[in-house]
């Protein structure tokens, strides 16, 4: 009996016919994605995404070459050299990230003593070249002039859990 | 269109050639232009199934989509590899697009209005849509790589294996049309269905062989769920994988083209073609022309065919070789006896 039942189901594509209403009905849902460059999704205060490296509001630079960032990397995606500066104050000469091979852990935010570089909101910086990826010191710094409002809102969401 | 050329003052002869190569015109341009459209419509209509937007950028509601890819891959770089057989390699693509495009000579668009109105179209169709296979199979071959030898393997077979079930279920058909013209065949769907529906799909007999055709069909163009031969978890992309630039862009016309025809052939064999649905003038509709009737119906097959490609998971090779073999060959053979015998009752009887 359950054979003939079979066979009937099988030669009426009963399997298909509901499955083929499912997806109609699916057709006419309203759409599960975002428009994406148009709208974008709500980020986390937390959200690890460009590096940025850090002023004080009088302009100085926050990093003091301590270089415990590149001593935590992962990824070996940091290169620091540093000298005293005229002033005597310790400072960096070179903060490279390679950019390419950074894993975005965000340990070097994490290791940071004095908040100096940060993972920022921004992950839409896709480049054309590879090179474009190899960031310098003053491509961080940049950044950090430009996401400074955004990272700094971020960093006092998050202060009162850490 | 002869005639208009002549009347103008054209030589016979010269008004015939004319006339031809307008007609080649005015079928080819609008269907590149109409699969550039279908291509769209089908990421269109899988992205919304599947929940997403799918295409909505290039141009209003990313409609210049497909152009925008062709230009793309218009300025690529044809890419020959180094142990390809060079001359069979660029020959394949250009078989299979020219191929695609043959067939559109005998479609009926309206009363009449056939490229080549011969008496065996439907023969000439099924003999082009073989030639079809060497197109991918030379790809194959001339690629000299694992993954298009596989595809182009299985391609052949496959479109070989349907080849003889649609033979068989096209003769069904013509028993029931008395002619391989496919004008005639169109005409012989007047009022078929209780003498109210333009359709040999609504006649009882001929319905399984409409549902065997739509299914064969797909597998012929190899559209999913009988994608094997590009099937991209196995096989990367196929008889296409080291295809590139225009020589690609070939394969994909011709592929959407194959599709559409296989739709129209639905359209025009089982759903009346450019007839109207339904056999009463209750609203013009008889007025309507042809062309659009035949247009509708062409898109709603293709509706159908993104539909099934979005819902069906792939066969597996012996799963598409034993529905080829063991259920459509034997119950479209059993179905030409069935017909012929109920002919032979009420048609011929003595």
């Amino acid at each position: 009996m359950s054979s003939i039942a079979h066979l009937v189901k099988s030669f009426t594509l009963w399997e298909f016919v509901k499955a083929h209403a499912l997806t109609l009905k699916y057709f006419f849902k309203p759409k599960a994605t975002i428009n994406y460059p148009f709208e974008k999704n709500p980020l986390s205060p937390r959200f690890r995404g460009e590096h940025a490296l850090r002023r004080y509001p009088n302009g100085e630079e926050r990093c003091i070459a301590c270089k415990l960032c590149e001593a935590v990397c992962p990824a070996q995606a940091i290169t620091i050299e540093a000298e005293p500066r005229d002033d005597g104050s310790r400072r960096t000469t070179r903060y490279d990230i390679d950019m390419t091979k950074c894993i975005y852990c965000g340990f070097c935010q994490e290791a940071c003593p004095v908040d100096a570089i940060v993972e920022g909101p921004n992950f839409e910086f896709a480049t054309e070249t590879r090179e474009e990826l190899l960031y310098d010191k003053a491509k961080l710094l940049a950044n950090g002039d430009k996401w400074e409002r955004a990272i700094a809102a971020n960093l006092a969401a998050d202060a009162p859990y850490r | 269109m002869t005639e208009t050329f002549i009347s103008w003052g054209m030589d016979p002869n010269w008004a015939w050639g004319v006339a031809t190569i307008c007609g080649i015109l005015l079928i080819a341009l609008p269907l590149m232009l109409a699969v550039a459209m279908i291509i769209y419509a089908d990421r269109k209509i899988w992205a919304a199934i599947a929940l997403r937007r799918g295409p909505n950028v290039v141009g209003p509601f990313g409609l210049l989509q497909s152009f925008a890819d062709g230009l793309k891959v218009f300025l690529q770089e044809t890419i020959i590899p180094t142990s390809a057989n060079r001359g069979l390699f660029l020959i394949a693509p250009i078989i299979t697009f020219t191929v695609a495009l043959l067939a559109w000579a005998v479609i009926p668009f309206n009363s009449g209005a056939v490229l080549a109105d011969i008496n065996v179209g439907l023969l000439y169709i099924l003999a082009i849509s073989s030639l079809g296979v060497y197109g991918v199979i030379l790809s194959g071959w001339a690629s000299n790589s694992k993954y298009p030898f596989f595809s182009a393997m299985r391609a052949s077979a496959q479109m070989i294996s349907y080849e003889v079930s649609i033979g068989f279920i096209l003769i069904g058909i013509v028993l029931y049309a008395d002619s391989f013209n496919m004008n005639e065949i169109v005409k012989a769907q007047i009022g078929h269905g209780f003498g109210l529906v333009n359709a040999f799909g609504f006649n009882l007999l001929l319905f399984p062989l409409a549902v065997m055709f739509l299914i064969s069909s797909l597998a012929e163009t190899a559209r999913a769920p009988f994608d094997l031969t590009e099937a991209e978890s196995e096989l990367v992309a196929g008889y296409q994988t080291e295809y590139s630039s225009m020589s690609f862009a070939l394969f994909w016309l011709g592929e959407y083209a194959n599709v559409l025809l296989m739709c129209t052939l639905n359209a025009v064999l089982f759903w009346g073609g450019w007839l109207p649905p339904l056999n009463i003038d209750l609203i013009p509709w008889f007025d309507i022309p042809g062309v659009i009737w035949l247009f509708a119906k062409i898109l709603f097959f293709f509706f159908v065919f993104s539909w099934v490609k979005a819902t069906v998971p792939r066969y597996r090779y012996d799963q598409l070789m034993r529905l080829g073999w063991k259920v459509f060959l034997p119950i479209s053979l059993i179905w030409i006896f069935l017909i012929s015998g109920w002919l032979m009752l009420t048609r011929y009887a003595a």
